[in-house]
């Protein structure tokens, strides 16, 4: 066990835990953010996503004491109101089918849009890749990056 | 009933008692509602105005809540953003709770519109009584009764409880198709903010004040048991407060954290007692499926007598492999075992079965154990099991504390159950103009419901006859089936038999086509040139509907027209869960592998509900078809599952997926199912593409396998 502090959403939070903890685990369990999930537990499909220093990071392969004394931002603290301009253009386009990955895929999109807020199709697509969604939402995926992109959502 | 025990069912929502609440039946499936009239779905709408129903339909992302309240809506003449669908939980008092078999929709249109339009009449009744007019005058709209001469209002909440002192009509009368307001518009969901905010609640978000964690070690060889396990290193492990056996086959780590039962397990060494089907492998399972097809089988369609039909003989043989559903959130339960009685909260298309075998493995009586379901994220058939469950159970029962139990993706891969891996052995023979003059297709595979201990009525499982029908008319066909058996565990996972069916027939008619010299469409459209009606068990299949689709999707893709450069197509029909689907994959090679550019699909599933979460589960259910047809491969070597993970089970992946454009026929017939037909067609097609390009015929899934 060890204490390990870290930033998460904007607040300074202390947790005690083995370092070797993935980031996601610290997060769900010792947090209660549960907006982030679990689903590969490998770096595999990105439903884990969040940012670290403002890159997408996979938390399920990330130990936290990586991030120690690092600002971590997930789901919950993407925007204040929870309405950020991606999870808007997410409700534009309904997204979400059984909505499990989305979470990790809205912060993969924050993070590409925010170094890069006019992607190509091809850069949507480089970004988008290593998150895996079984329901199939692709498409509208790529259409609510791109809604934003064009200015499309306030 | 007693209005206990109905308030007991209603749970929070309409706990109050007070206010309108009407009882009625949503059937599953092809199943009968009982004769006795026994509810088990209400609708409830409060003096505060809230309409509730509360029903056992589980959402898993395909949408149901919100179209089963548009369908509500429409009848009750109320605003969709008014009406919550409460999940119910487990009850013993009420019939089928099942979510599956593209059911939903298409069970729960007709008992809806009724239960809403009951509603609907009772309250402006209630209306006209209170203001002394005939009903005639009085109308209702947007939750609120009016009437238009005194221009008075008052609002359904206001309403209810004079309502329901009034005897509830059998047979309301229902509106017509032309006169929709909501049904067939692209209505947003309900649970789309939840989702995309972080909020919504899966099965593995649900957490109490106090509990454990655990993860269990099960033995990889099917049938293989615990010989003894040593838990020193890990006791060693900071949190790990408990180890020991579940079943005969699993061992279990508790921990404070999910991440310390993890580490526990990693540490865990474990002796198995592999069994009899330790040197089981994909290559000995093969076989034996390719020797079973030489055995009789049981006729699930037959027509005319196809031994009796002579001219140019064309065989051919197909294979699948198990596949596994890998929903993103993978298995888990939370459970609660309090002595008499045990609390669950699962993320579970099955809260019955989950209710029922809990009970067995604990045993208390079912009504000892009560059954909450939870969001879920995924599906297609996984959650149709209840071994997460039980696990969860017994697991609490031995520590004595409540505690969720989580599967890792490794868990998920190599422990769950496969759709059913198959050999198909096709044979036509061709008239003079290179018709069909007779056609067979065996299908060879292990039954699902066999191998879960159901006696199959004249030895056809029962998925077979929503899943398989040969919509064509043909001369002499046959259609049969050889049961086989396997240790490997079976489930249903998406279009279920559907999808191995549609493989072998829809390539062979590709394959028969090009042995007559002519295009796969004009093939299949002369095929279906004349309207006939098709029996096929309890259902009846209409030629003229899969032509409609086949004209539509192959009308929408271009089919026959010039291509860029390299790009072919190929084409696939299909029915099942009484929809017709047709689909166009267009491709081009690279590196000896399909590209695949675009999927245009076609779906007559009667009246369409929500066209954007009809939209959703078309994409969808093509991308979901895809990663079958790619690369969907269970493997088995010394009685265990190779594949762990999304490296080597990899779904499609948004560099991979194609655009997808969905088409409906428009159509005002009953509901049928759309969450399952999309998937079929997608290899068969994909295939035909593949050989228009190469000339080399693909009769093995997976394709890049």
């Amino acid at each position: 066990m060890a204490d390990i502090s870290l930033r998460v959403n904007g607040s300074e939070r202390k947790v005690s835990v083995s370092p070797d903890t993935p980031l996601l685990w610290v997060l769900r369990d010792t947090l209660n953010l549960t907006g982030t999930k679990f689903a590969c537990g490998a770096g595999l499909c990105g439903a884990c996503t969040v940012h670290v220093e403002g890159a997408a990071v996979r938390s399920c392969s990330t130990p936290v004491s990586q991030v120690a004394g690092k600002n971590v931002t997930t789901i919950e603290g993407l925007s204040a109101n929870g309405l950020h301009v991606l999870q808007k253009a997410w409700i534009a386009e309904d997204v979400p089918q059984c909505g499990y990955c989305q979470t990790g895929q809205i912060m993969a999109a924050a993070a590409l849009l925010a170094k890069n807020p006019h992607p190509s199709d091809q850069d949507i697509t480089n970004a988008m890749s290593g998150n895996i969604c079984r329901c199939g939402t692709y498409d509208r995926i790529r259409r609510a990056i791109q809604r934003v992109a064009a200015g499309g959502v306030r | 009933m007693s209005p206990l025990s109905r308030r007991a069912f209603l749970g929070t929502a309409m706990a109050a008692g007070a206010g309108l609440v009407i009882g009625f039946y949503l059937p599953h499936g092809n199943s009968k509602g009982s004769k006795n009239f026994a509810p088990n779905a209400y609708l409830g709408i409060t003096p505060d105005g809230k309409i509730t129903v509360v029903a056992a339909r589980s959402e898993m992302g395909q949408g149901v809540w919100t179209a089963l309240a548009m369908v509500l809506a429409e009848e009750l003449e109320a605003d969709l953003n008014a009406i919550t669908i409460e999940q119910a939980g487990a009850s013993t008092l009420y019939g089928d709770q099942t979510t599956g078999g593209s059911a939903s929709v298409r069970t729960a249109w007709d008992p809806m519109r009724k239960a809403g339009a009951a509603a609907r009449e009772m309250l402006i009744s209630a209306a006209a009584f209170e203001w002394g007019v005939p009903r005639s005058g009085c109308k209702a709209e947007h939750g609120t009764i009016s009437h238009l001469a005194s221009n008075r209002r008052l609002t359904y909440g206001e309403l209810a409880s004079r309502a329901a002192e009034l005897p509830i009509p059998a047979d309301p009368p229902l509106k017509q198709a032309k006169d929709y307001k909501l049904v067939g518009t692209p209505a947003a969901r309900l649970d789309t903010r939840a989702k995309v905010q972080g909020t919504a609640g899966y099965g593995i978000d649900f957490r109490l004040p106090v509990m454990k964690y655990a993860v269990l070690s099960r033995c990889p060889v099917c049938g293989g048991k615990v010989a003894s396990f040593d838990d020193k290193e890990t006791k060693k492990i900071a949190g790990v407060s408990y180890v020991g056996e579940i079943g005969e086959s699993a061992a279990v780590v508790v921990a404070d954290s999910v991440w310390a039962a993890m580490e526990g397990r990693r540490v865990l060494n474990v002796t198995w007692d592999e069994g009899a089907h330790k040197d089981l492998n994909s290559a000995a399972i093969s076989n034996e499926l390719k020797q079973a097809a030489a055995k009789k089988g049981v006729a699930l369609y037959a027509v005319g007598d196809v031994s009796k039909a002579g001219g140019r003989r064309i065989e051919a043989a197909y294979e699948l492999p198990f596949m596994a559903h890998a929903p993103m959130e993978p298995g888990n339960c939370t459970a609660h075992y309090q002595g008499s009685q045990c609390e669950l909260w699962a993320p579970t298309q099955v809260p019955q079965d989950v209710r029922d075998s809990v009970a067995t493995a604990i045993g208390l009586d079912p009504d000892q154990v009560k059954v909450n379901v939870t969001l879920m994220g995924g599906g297609f058939g996984r959650r149709l099991e209840h071994d997460y469950a039980v696990e969860a159970a017994l697991v609490s029962k031995a520590i004595g504390a409540p505690v969720k139990v989580l599967w890792t993706r490794e868990d998920d891969m190599r422990c769950s159950t496969y759709r059913p891996a198959s050999y198909h052995k096709m044979s036509a023979t061709l008239d003079g103009q290179g018709w069909p003059a007779a056609l067979s297709h065996v299908i060879v595979a292990p039954s699902i419901n066999a191998q879960k201990g159901a006696q199959l009525e004249g030895g056809v499982d029962p998925d077979l006859k929503d899943e398989v029908a040969l919509v064509y008319s043909l001369p002499n066909a046959l259609l049969q089936y050889v049961q086989t058996e396997t240790p490997v565990p079976l489930g249903w996972m998406r279009s279920v038999y559907a999808l191995q069916a549609a493989f072998a027939s829809e390539c062979f008619l590709d394959e028969l086509a090009a042995a007559a010299g002519k295009n796969p469409l004009d093939y299949r459209l002369h095929l279906l040139a004349k309207d006939e009606d098709i029996k096929y068990f309890d259902a009846t299949w209409k030629t003229g509907r899969m032509r409609g689709v086949l004209q539509l999707a192959a009308g929408k893709a271009g089919w026959g027209k010039a291509l860029p450069a390299g790009h072919h197509q190929g084409l696939a029909c299909f029915g099942c869960f009484s929809s017709y689907m047709a689909e166009v994959v267009e491709i081009s090679m690279e590196n000896n592998q399909p590209k695949v550019h675009r999927v245009v699909a076609a779906i007559d599933c009667g009246q369409v509900i929500n066209p954007g979460i009809l939209e959703q589960q078309i994409s969808g259910g093509v991308i979901y078809g895809l990663t079958n047809a790619l690369r969907a491969q269970i493997t088995i070597d010394k009685g265990r599952v190779v594949q762990g993970n999304f490296d080597d089970y990899e779904p499609i992946r948004m560099n991979e997926a194609p655009v997808v454009e969905a088409y409906f026929v428009d159509s005002h017939e009953a509901p049928s199912g759309a969450g399952e037909p999309p998937v079929p067609p997608v290899a068969p097609a994909l295939c035909n593409a593949i050989c228009a390009s190469t000339k080399k015929r693909v009769r093995r899934l997976p394709v890049l396998g």
